[in-house]
């Protein structure tokens, strides 16, 4: 090993990673703080004289209870759930069947298809927002979840048939050629032999399609317009600020409640997490 | 009873020998992906090209107009600057997140106690709704009660307040940094995968070599980590150049549409406005970019497997 002095130590590495540590959370602390301070602490002109800037004497929860009585948050919470969950769930069947096509079956224009799905998952949704919102419209699916549960799919399934294609080619075929030698049917031996062994894979691509789908904003924001209809990011965007005004207390408490769940489901899960990431880059 | 039953079996036994062909499983295994990518990746991208070569507007079907909106974009200053704006805004945000990101993925890759925790709590910003962290950062631009104005008053760095995002050249500045710190984690837990498949034996043989820690990086981490980093960089940019929600949270394309990008303008006039042709063809503008880098990827990626 290459041995540092304790000097070195502290200039090379405590104090740079302090700094990244400080400059990566203190979004989220003062999201946290300016939740929980009363309105009173919270307008005070940069230039005033402040005892307490970084924390707050009075926490209180009325900005939380605006939220739940004034807004539909409630219901922003249960929209983005709902949609997030079934498109993950649309998006990892057909990304499991496609991934394991492209990864073992042998098929004329395989490659071409291969390549075709990886280049439509580079395809950012904002290139084709405005003639998806036509066809939602011509299709009478404004305003209603499915609008997003069929079109986050479209970058979901990208991702997940990557991933688990990827996953799919470090399984060794003799697995299979012996199921297949004891009688299993080719599909038998996909769904008994091959997908059982994939679960990690899947967990990886399931977690990450949850907080991308939890993330989205611009298909949400340009197909939904009824206030009870939309999820978390464009109901706060777009709820909570009457005319010119802010409620920064509420926003922010809103910004809070909206980060938990996926927040959550990350912590749990967060090795795989970073698997489902690093592989969605390297395939 | 009996005929049915034999029937089903049939039946049954048609649909294995069915499923036993690599290439009629295949089309059955691929049928819901090409299916749903068709519908809403192929057919809206075709639709799109028509519309932007149409002067269709909400409500008015539209006929073709050629290369009309275009050349009625490329003429408009505001579509100008909100061009310069994103290729601005990609450059210098990717450069941060390389430059940072890399660092971090090299301070994350030494042990230390709390690793986990502190390489879990690093990728939050990537996790959470972009748009909720940025309104958390809109807060803290705020022209009257930024907290940032105020630490840099105390701390007596400044003596009147910087107009964050009331000036459009500091509200560029602005999203390029919330940009950069949004998109910094994925470049650095990427990274770190990448580092972490270096063998240590390579760095002792330099260290012995007399080969000191910026040496050690340049010539021996830095080629090993390439293929990762460019497969990096092109997502980062596709990414970057599209963005959308940052800039609408951040300013909404303001002052006076001074910090538009590509996908905020196409917005405003497509969907706020309603002009669907001249959106359309606002943000197609953004395909010769992407195309590039995407035939840059498989051109590498081709040269890898080859």
């Amino acid at each position: 090993m290459v041995i540092e002095r304790p000097w070195k130590r502290w200039v090379y590495f405590y104090i740079p990673l302090t700094l990244f540590i400080i400059g990566t959370l203190f979004p989220f602390y003062w999201m946290l703080i300016t939740a929980i301070r009363p309105d009173a602490e919270l307008y005070r002109s940069w230039r005033a004289v402040n005892n307490a800037p970084f924390w707050t004497l009075h926490p209180t929860l009325e900005h939380f209870r605006d939220l739940f009585e004034k807004t539909t948050f409630p219901y922003w919470l249960w929209n983005t759930f709902f949609i997030a969950v079934v498109s993950t769930g649309i998006s990892l069947f057909c990304g499991l069947l496609a991934g394991y096509a492209l990864a073992r079956l042998k098929f004329p224009m395989a490659g071409t298809l291969g390549t075709s799905i990886f280049v439509t998952y580079l395809v950012p949704p904002t290139l084709l927002f405005i003639p998806l919102a036509d066809i939602i419209r011509n299709l009478q699916l404004g305003n209603t979840p499915w609008a997003l549960i069929l079109t986050y799919p479209t970058f979901l399934i990208p991702f997940c048939t990557w991933l688990l294609m990827g996953y799919f080619k470090t399984i060794p075929k003799e697995l299979e050629e012996c199921a297949r030698i004891d009688g299993a049917t080719r599909f038998g031996a996909m769904t008994r032999i091959i997908f059982p062994i994939a679960v990690p894979g899947i967990l990886s691509a399931g977690i990450f399609a949850f907080t991308l789908s939890w993330n989205e904003f611009i298909y949400a924001l340009v197909f939904l317009s009824s206030p009870e209809r939309k999820t978390v990011p464009v109901g706060v965007v777009s709820e909570m600020i009457r005319g010119d005004i802010y409620f920064w207390g509420q926003l922010m408490a809103g910004a809070l409640l909206g980060s938990i769940p996926v927040a959550l489901v990350y912590s749990f899960f967060v090795e795989y997490y970073v698997t489902g990431l690093t592989g969605s880059v390297k395939g | 009873m009996a005929v049915a039953v034999r029937h089903e079996r049939r039946h049954s036994r048609g649909l294995t020998r069915f499923l036993e062909s690599e290439r009629l499983l295949a089309a059955l295994l691929l049928t819901p992906t090409v299916l749903l990518l068709g519908m809403f990746i192929a057919y809206p991208f075709v639709s799109g090209v028509w519309l932007s070569l149409s002067d269709t507007s909400v409500g008015n079907p539209g006929h073709f107009v050629g290369l009309h909106n275009f050349v009625k974009a490329w003429d408009d200053s505001i579509f100008r600057e909100a061009f310069g704006n994103t290729v601005f805004y990609t450059f210098w945000a990717t450069i941060f997140k390389l430059v940072l990101g890399m660092w971090l993925a090299l301070l994350l890759n030494r042990s230390f106690r709390g690793k986990r925790l502190v390489r879990a709590s690093m990728l939050l910003p990537f996790i959470i709704p972009t748009v909720l962290s940025t309104f958390a950062w809109r807060w803290m631009f705020d022209p009257t009660f930024s907290v940032l104005n105020w630490l840099l008053y105390r701390t007596g760095f400044i003596v009147t307040k910087i107009p964050f995002l009331s000036d459009g050249v500091y509200g560029m500045w602005c999203a390029i940094v919330v940009n950069t710190w949004r998109g910094m984690p994925f470049f650095a837990i990427t990274l770190l995968a990448g580092l972490q498949t270096i063998n240590p034996d390579l760095h002792e043989a330099a260290s012995l070599d007399g080969a000191n820690g910026w040496k050690r990086f340049w010539h021996v981490t830095w080629p090993l980590l390439k293929p990762v980093t460019l497969v990096v960089v092109v997502f980062s940019i596709i990414q970057t150049f599209s963005d959308f929600q940052l800039i609408y949270v951040l300013t909404g394309g303001g002052p006076a549409n001074s910090t538009h990008l590509l996908a905020t303008y196409a917005y405003q006039i497509g969907v706020a406005t309603g002009l669907l042709g001249e959106g359309a063809a606002i943000s197609l503008f953004m395909l010769p970019v992407l195309f590039i880098v995407v035939w840059v990827q498989l051109r590498y990626l081709r040269r890898l497997e080859a």
